[in-house]
């Protein structure tokens, strides 16, 4: 049916264009439109029946009319797919970005991208060393995980993510990853960023990139994560790569989306975002995994900025639903100084107890963790008592915990952004270094036998028998 | 009049509108060329608008639309234990066998396996007269759960004929006189309740082994709780500590809207999880339900009842059922979503108006009910809610709480500080105890009661002191007053917080529960009066006989072990006045 070029648009809205049309399209169609003076733009269809058709155009309906040609393609959505992919950077669209060639086909990828069965998973379960102790210690990451940066403007999560990509290993194997990686509309200087610290540590040959930055069309984002993931899932699934996708910013996807309700007329949900806004999402993170009887593996880390670092925001919130916990930046940390700024207490990951323990980390790693949490949280909440009532009105054991809060954030917290801590001896060692300021009764979360093995005084006994 | 072909007309996402078609309201129907499964959920003069439960793209106007007959049933009989399905019933390895690991679509599956052989014992005799509900005979249809075959609610005469022996679940087993045949499965519209005697206000705790859920805020057999809480909070380990450790004789797990992973991990872990009731792998008993976030809205909307429909079949067994469903949050987005699509005059935030009846219709299903066949028998529905923000003013927590009659209230803060469960124990509430003391009085100790209200005030009077202590710090407090807030501390971390992930303490005997409360209440006695006899505070908490109470829990023989160390503390603590 391609070919055949309609012009009968009756109405433009937003980025919506609404038509006649006398023959069936389907739903989902690709479309293409042809304005007056010759230029091209693209969408695809979101409500069609036999009367009227409403396309959702990528770059924006400027410069269209009445006058603009519609063609319908035929098909939906497709990605070109193949190994060729990786060691190249395509716009928002998947076009290449780079001057490079086309993407010679190995295949033409939906890039909506099925369900995997739930039963045809397989459990994420390989501790993944990031080299950074907030994370490795707290919010331990596993092989499969969907695992997002929550952040706010200003503060370093770009500099957080790099440093993952760049540490990222599985102990004991020296399976390397591959990163996806995908913009979506941030800025060019920050797309700068990325692509000279990928291009620094050689990454970027290892690596694929789709970018649709501030000034590239806003509708266009609905799109390219779509196609990072179908990329992503390709390398994973078809070639037994192990991919890190790491998509920025997922705010800006969601103001496109919201966009497109807006223009639609849709009754919105919370905050004006649509009421489907959890299942798109949902749609992306759930293409993170590991699938029985393939190789490959997708990790993801999509990064988001809290509007107004309010994590209760439909963006945060939603992600918080669906992804494997998060990690969260935190201002006040940044502001005393400390990098990375990862607020382990509003942190959380899933699947750490999965990933980390006897064989995998060590056997101690889980009580450690809780151990770390319950004293800092409680720390923490001393801080604004101290504020109100002094030091002298505390006992012994707050006072311990309050301190234990300040040498947290000074020296587990912080590390420089090349240091690669492994997570035995540099991460849980120092751990147990650091919890050993506190008294040991007052370390109710640690088993007696982990005492016993790893407790600097013990160990110090140990080694001087 | 019943016009069976007609053609789309309309395609926006998972909503469908046909033409010429006169379908009844919740028939199911084909749609498209690849025959795509839908349910007609609005007729609209010629209009007939189709919820479809695959995803829609590439579809066009124009193509067919073909009626079945049928509204959505579910397929009912042995093979249903062990099983996972998505919302409309397919079982997920058989979408596993037919289009590999990502679900593509246009692929019908039975809910049951219909030419497996079963060992039919029959109960019922040539002669009896048999009613509806009636049992006619078992199946033993996993290493512990007995498959009773029943007359279908709308049956029964006398029979003519019945055999023992082995067969599919679509052959006859059973003749009645009137020439009806019965098989061992039988069909049920999922939106229609399954119909019982009579409902009895339930009366025997549902048993968890959680503590702060059964001591403190319990669950009836056949009663119905709602678990909200924020994301990360806790409420899916919470679904899955019932699912595990809960006595119920069923289980029903449905995965509504969520992870994929979450359910892999159900399907890894149960069959290597011992039922401590039965010694034998939880995965007998459990039937899981998986219409995972990204799987189709339309058939995420249905999968609840999916689940209750089944449910309720293993009630009229006479068993005893807990379901879950996580979360109903997600099922209400999609009747949000899908009464969008039809243009609905909407409700608050967006939800259509007939949510909160939709909500209550799903929990009504609840209940301890007579069952036609006069036995006893139950559904106890355990919800969790993911509000917004974590904030409860929302319609979906409201219209929850509004039914429920226990409310296990998740707290972020909590979370925060790794307690768990993050139950916060002053919002939470449950309306059982009454009715569930006399049990408690009966099997676990006579005293119960009255020791769960000494706990529950204790952790009351801790949050007044704790708003004293904010102001002037804990040290400004009289003695007593910090041994009190000793006591609720202690409360706090040896009592309610229960780790799900350590082999031993992620269950406790609701005996051993009663043992620890009491222990509790002890050191606060003894400490009392060691305080009054000039010990320091200081010196009784510290005693290391308390640290190896609460370390204890960690290991096994516990239960046997508490007796000596509530004793030993008591000893320490005399120690510790004499010190002075
Ligand atoms: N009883 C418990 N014992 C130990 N850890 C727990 C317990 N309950 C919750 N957790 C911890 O909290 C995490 C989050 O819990 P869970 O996945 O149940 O949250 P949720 O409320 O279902 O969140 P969401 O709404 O996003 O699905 C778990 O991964 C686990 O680390
Ligand atoms: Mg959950």
């Amino acid at each position: 049916m391609s070919g055949k070029e309609y012009r009968t648009i009756t109405d433009v809205k937003g980025p919506l264009v609404f038509l006649n049309k006398t023959e069936p399209v389907s739903f989902g169609e690709i479309v293409q439109l042809r304005l007056s003076d010759g230029s091209m733009k693209n969408g695809q269809v979101l409500d069609t029946s036999d009367d009227q058709v409403i396309v959702q155009v990528f770059e924006g309906t400027s410069s269209v009319d009445r006058q603009t040609g519609v063609k319908f393609l035929g098909d939906v959505f497709k990605l070109p797919v193949s190994k060729g992919l990786i060691g190249r950077i395509l716009d928002g669209a998947g076009r290449p970005r780079d001057g490079g060639p086309e993407i010679v086909a190995d295949e033409m990828a939906d890039i909506i991208g099925a369900a995997i069965n739930p039963y045809s998973r397989q459990s994420p379960e390989s501790f993944i060393q990031t080299g950074i102790s907030a994370i490795d210690a707290c919010t331990s990451l596993v092989r499969g995980q969907k695992l997002p940066i929550f952040s706010a403007s200003g503060l370093p999560h770009n500099d957080i993510a790099l440093q993952i990509a760049r540490q990222a290993k599985l102990v004991g194997s020296d399976d390397d990853f591959v990163v996806v990686f995908c913009a979506m509309g941030i800025t060019a200087e920050e797309y700068n960023f990325f692509v000279h610290d990928l291009e620094r540590t050689g990454a970027l040959e290892n690596a694929a990139l789709f970018v649709n930055l501030a000034d590239d069309p806003a509708v266009e984002r609905l799109i390219t994560p779509r196609l990072a993931l179908t990329a992503a899932e390709y390398l994973a699934f078809e070639h037994d790569y192990h991919v890190l996708v790491i998509y920025t910013d997922m705010t800006n996807y969601c103001e496109s989306l919201r966009q497109i309700g807006a223009a639609r007329e849709e009754v919105p949900g919370r905050r004006g975002y649509p009421g489907y806004m959890y299942t798109d999402l949902a749609m992306l993170y759930e293409r993170a995994g590991l699938v029985k009887g393939k190789k490959g593996s997708i990790t993801q880390f999509p990064i988001l900025t809290m509007p107004g670092d309010d994590i209760t925001h439909p963006i945060p919130d939603l992600s918080g639903y669906i992804t494997e916990g998060q990690i969260v930046i935190s201002r006040e940390l940044h502001q005393k100084g400390i990098y990375p700024p990862i607020n382990v207490l509003p942190s959380l990951s899933r699947l750490m107890n999965a990933g980390i323990g006897p064989g995998k980390t060590r056997e101690d790693h889980k009580s450690v963790s809780d151990q770390l949490y319950a004293a800092y949280a409680q720390g923490r909440e001393l801080r604004g008592l101290v504020a109100i009532v002094g030091e002298d009105a505390l006992n012994e054991r707050d006072l311990q915990l309050l301190k234990f809060a300040d040498i947290f954030e000074d020296q587990f917290l912080r590390q420089s952004r090349d240091e690669d801590r492994s997570i035995n001896e540099g991460t849980l060692d120092l751990a147990w270094d650091l919890l050993s300021n506190i008294d040991t009764k007052y370390l109710v979360r640690l088993d007696q036998k982990w005492i016993d093995k790893y407790h600097p005084t013990d160990r110090k006994d140990s080694e001087e028998e | 009049m019943s016009k069976e072909n007609g053609l789309i007309y309309r395609i926006s996402g998972p909503v469908v509108t046909a033409v010429g078609i006169a379908p009844r309201m919740y028939e199911v129907v084909r749609v498209g060329h690849e025959g795509l499964m839908g349910e007609v959920i609005e007729l609209h003069g010629d209009q007939s608008v189709i919820q479809v439960y695959e995803e829609t793209s590439g579809i066009k106007p124009g193509e067919p639309v073909v009626r079945t007959g049928q509204t959505l049933s579910v397929q009912l009989g042995p093979g249903l234990l062990t099983q996972i399905y998505d919302g409309i019933q397919r079982p997920l390895p058989k979408l596993e066998e037919t289009m590999g690991v990502f679900i593509t679509r246009g692929v019908d599956a039975d809910g049951l396996d219909l030419e497996k052989k079963w060992e039919f014992n029959a109960t019922a005799k040539k002669g009896d007269e048999i009613g509806p509900g009636q049992v006619i005979g078992t199946v033993q249809e996993t290493e512990t759960i007995e498959h009773r075959v029943m007359v279908p609610p709308n049956s029964g005469g006398k029979v003519k004929a019945i055999k023992s022996g082995t067969f599919n679940i679509t052959e006859p087993v059973c003749t009645l006189e009137d020439g009806t045949e019965i098989a061992m499965m039988q069909e049920w519209p999922v939106r229609s309740p399954r119909p019982f005697v009579q409902k009895y206000a339930p009366d025997v705790p549902l048993i968890t082994g959680q503590r702060i859920l059964d001591f403190l805020f319990p669950l009836a057999k056949g009663g119905t709780a709602g678990i909200p809480g924020p994301f990360g909070s806790g409420k899916t380990v919470t679904q899955q500590q019932l699912a595990k450790w809960s006595d119920a004789q069923i289980v029903v797990y449905i995965g509504c809207g969520e992870r994929g992973n979450e359910m892999t991990e159900v399907l890894d872990e149960f069959p290597h999880l011992i039922d401590p009731n039965t010694n034998k792998p939880l995965m007998n008993r459990t039937v899981m339900i998986a219409n995972t976030s990204n799987m189709p809205v339309a058939a995420r909307e249905a999968s609840v009842y999916t689940g209750i429909t089944i449910a309720e079949y293993f009630r009229d067994m006479g068993y005893n059922v807990a379901l879950m469903a996580d979360s109903t949050s997600r099922w209400a987005e999609a009747m949000r979503e899908i009464s969008s699509r039809l243009e609905e005059m909407p409700g608050e935030e967006g939800y259509p108006a007939y949510l909160s009846s939709r909500l209550a219709e799903f929990y009504e299903r609840a209940g301890r009910v007579r069952t036609l066949a006069g036995d006893d028998g139950s559904v106890s529905v355990i919800g969790a809610v993911s509000p917004p923000g974590g904030d409860i003013s929302e319609p979906v927590s409201q219209g929850t709480l509004r039914i429920v009659k226990v409310f296990w209230g998740l707290d972020a803060g909590l979370a925060r500080q790794r307690h768990f469960p993050a139950i916060n124990w002053l919002s939470s509430y449950s309306l059982y105890p009454q009715a569930l003391d006399q049990w408690y009085r009966d099997n676990i100790a006579s005293d119960f009661p009255e020791v769960r209200t000494d706990i529950s005030t204790l952790l009351q009077v801790e949050a007044e002191l704790q708003e004293i202590v904010q102001l002037v710090g804990s040290d400004a407090l009289p003695v007593d007053q910090q041994l009190t807030l000793e006591v609720a501390r202690m409360i706090r971390e040896f009592f309610l917080q229960q780790n799900a992930f350590h082999d031993v303490d992620t269950f406790s005997d609701l005996g051993l529960q009663y043992h620890m409360a009491r222990a509790i209440l002890s050191f606060q006695e003894e400490a009392k009066k060691a305080i009054a006899g000039g010990a320091q505070l200081e010196d009784v908490v510290n005693i290391p006989a308390r640290t190896d109470l609460m370390r204890g829990r960690f290991e096994k023989g516990y239960d046997e072990r508490i007796g000596e160390l509530v004793t030993e503390m008591g000893k320490q603590i005399a120690a510790s006045m004499e010190a002075n």
